[in-house]
């Protein structure tokens, strides 16, 4: 299989949100303070490499670089070290999904799902096919005409899932898609995405902090540490490929889900307090800017 | 409809009768406070002047607010643009908010000359402000995760506006437009108390200081409450539009 991702010993740390007046007001503590103080360090030397076609479950607590990651990869940011090579044919057709739906409250389920390839001048007539048989695929078809305010929250994500089918994604990276979802549509949706990976063999980066999630979803499993996120396990799922629920009452299920919970709480331990209290998620790029 | 006309109409109601009663009794001269049965025949007899004056400011108003809007939306897209430029003019679009009126209206008369080209710079400046904040704080408060996505997409710098930015901004545009149409009334009758005397028919700032002049109080109260009226009829029509064109997308409209 050729790659689809290929970290080499990346690096990002972002400036800690102090006050501006921080280093004017402590000077003394402001230049004592070391390097990890300083900065907030969410991947350091990490390598990875993802094959084309993978389904990869990425896991780990809560802020401990993930997204970072994801938003590597998909070109939003850069790293400030170290060598991220995505292939030229998977970085041509990359679709994000947030944890939240993030659907334009102003357009309809359609033309919602219409965006990227507006974005990307494709002709009406092509875009509304694409639309239609996308919609389709999350089974969303009956309310293309509908607002994401008129939706449920789950037919809100089905719509955020179309949006980034409809590109044809060949790298479809997601960041903890489901979240914000109830237990039933989440499992609902797991299953959905299963079977479109099935259908399409895209490469899949879907980050989780939830072990069942990723033990349906994924064919390999990788397991951070917190922040900086370092790999605690990294292995394969060894569960026939075509899934249902039913999987879930599985032996083999549940001995895979059980190596990866204990990976996490290996790479939990050792939680370093940090001096300057708890520091909050990687900070956005809005943030950034405005600092 | 009932709950939302009726408790007001009552308030208005008894706060009349009470006026008129209190003057009845007290009897002040009537250039210090006339009875609202004096208001009311006053503006019966000038109902045709009234009318007018209601007419010509109405103009100005709206030119001034029609001004704002374009260009309190524009100024604010340009502003958007980068942090410096922000940085670099914003102070003087507050500017605009925080001289008086007042202050600047002689100006306008040697600039535009006394009459309505005058009274709409008044109308303008005063309801600019309130667009260009709003439109500015609505475009600086996009989701950063929908910049990532059209980012992702490659959408060039003019498809973020048009179709990120400003349908985003929509919603605190409207709250913007909706405080400058009040204030473009306002900022029309103070111009016309400096700058409304010329040739031709007077607004309604020209009415009340003809009708204090001529210590004609009823008619004052009667220009007064017009332009209340006034002030209420362009908000509710910027209201109205505001409703129509958000209701089916936004909670806060339902």
């Amino acid at each position: 299989m050729p790659l689809a991702v290929e970290m080499r010993s990346v690096r990002r740390a972002f400036p800690r949100a102090f006050p501006r007046a921080f280093p004017r007001a402590f000077p003394r503590a402001f230049h004592n303070a070391s390097h990890e103080e300083r900065e907030v360090v969410a991947l350091d030397g990490l390598d990875l490499t993802v094959e084309a076609g993978d389904f990869v479950a990425l896991i780990g607590p809560t802020g401990c670089g993930k997204s970072t990651l994801l938003r590597i990869v998909a070109g939003l940011d850069r790293p400030d070290a170290g060598e991220v090579v995505v292939d030229a044919a998977e970085r041509e057709a990359i679709a994000y999904v947030f944890q939240d739906a993030h659907l334009l409250p102003w357009r309809t389920v359609a033309r919602n799902v219409a965006l990227p390839l507006e974005l990307r001048g494709v002709a009406r007539a092509e875009r509304e096919a694409a639309v239609a048989h996308a919609l389709a695929q999350v089974e969303l078809s009956d309310v293309a005409g509908r607002y994401p305010a008129e939706l449920s929250g789950g037919m809100r994500m089905r719509a955020s899932i179309a949006r980034a089918l409809v590109t044809r994604p060949r790298l479809l990276l997601m960041d903890e898609p489901f979240a914000a979802l109830d237990e039933i549509t989440r499992h609902r949706l797991d299953e959905r995405l299963r079977a479109l990976w099935m259908e399409h063999r895209f490469t899949v980066l879907f980050v989780t902090h939830a072990i069942f999630e990723a033990t349906f979803l994924a064919d390999r499993a990788i397991v951070f540490t917190r922040r900086p996120a370092r790999v605690v396990l990294d292995t394969r799922i060894e569960l026939p490929e075509a899934r249902s629920s039913a999987i879930r009452g599985d032996p083999a299920f549940a001995r895979a889900a059980s190596e990866l919970l204990e990976a996490l709480e290996r790479g939990s331990d050792g939680d370093r307090a940090s001096p300057l209290g708890p520091d909050r998620e990687t900070p956005r790029a809005g943030e950034r800017e405005s600092r | 409809m009932k709950r939302v006309v009726l408790p007001p109409l009552v308030a208005a109601i008894i706060g009349l009768l009470l006026w008129e009663g209190l003057v009845r009794s007290l009897q002040p001269p009537s250039y210090l406070l006339p009875p609202p049965t004096a208001i009311a025949a006053a503006a019966r007899a000038e109902l045709g002047a009234l009318a007018a004056a209601c007419v010509t400011t109405g103009r100005s108003a709206l030119a001034g607010f029609a001004l704002s809007a374009v260009g309190g939306v524009t100024i604010a897209i340009v502003l958007s643009t980068s942090r410096l430029v922000e940085r670099a003019f914003h102070p003087y679009a507050i500017l605009l908010q925080t001289v008086p009126i007042v202050a600047i209206a002689p100006l306008l008369v040697l600039w535009f000359g006394v009459g309505p080209r005058a009274v709409t710079a008044s109308a303008f400046i005063v309801s600019v402000f309130p667009v260009i904040t709003n439109t500015l704080a609505g475009i600086r408060s996009v989701d950063p995760n929908l910049r990532d996505l059209f980012r992702l997409y490659g959408a060039s710098r003019l498809a973020v506006l048009w179709k990120l930015e400003l349908p985003h901004a929509t919603f605190s545009i409207a709250t913007g437009l909706r405080v400058a149409s009040g204030l473009a009334v306002i900022g029309a009758i103070v111009g016309e108390l400096v700058a409304g005397f010329a040739e031709g028919r007077p607004g309604l700032g020209v009415l009340v200081m003809t009708s204090y002049r001529q210590l004609r109080t009823d008619l004052l109260f009667a220009a007064v409450g017009c332009s209340a009226l006034l002030g209420l009829a362009l908000f509710a029509v910027v209201g109205l539009g505001a409703w129509l064109a958000l209701r089916r997308w936004s909670p806060a409209m339902r």
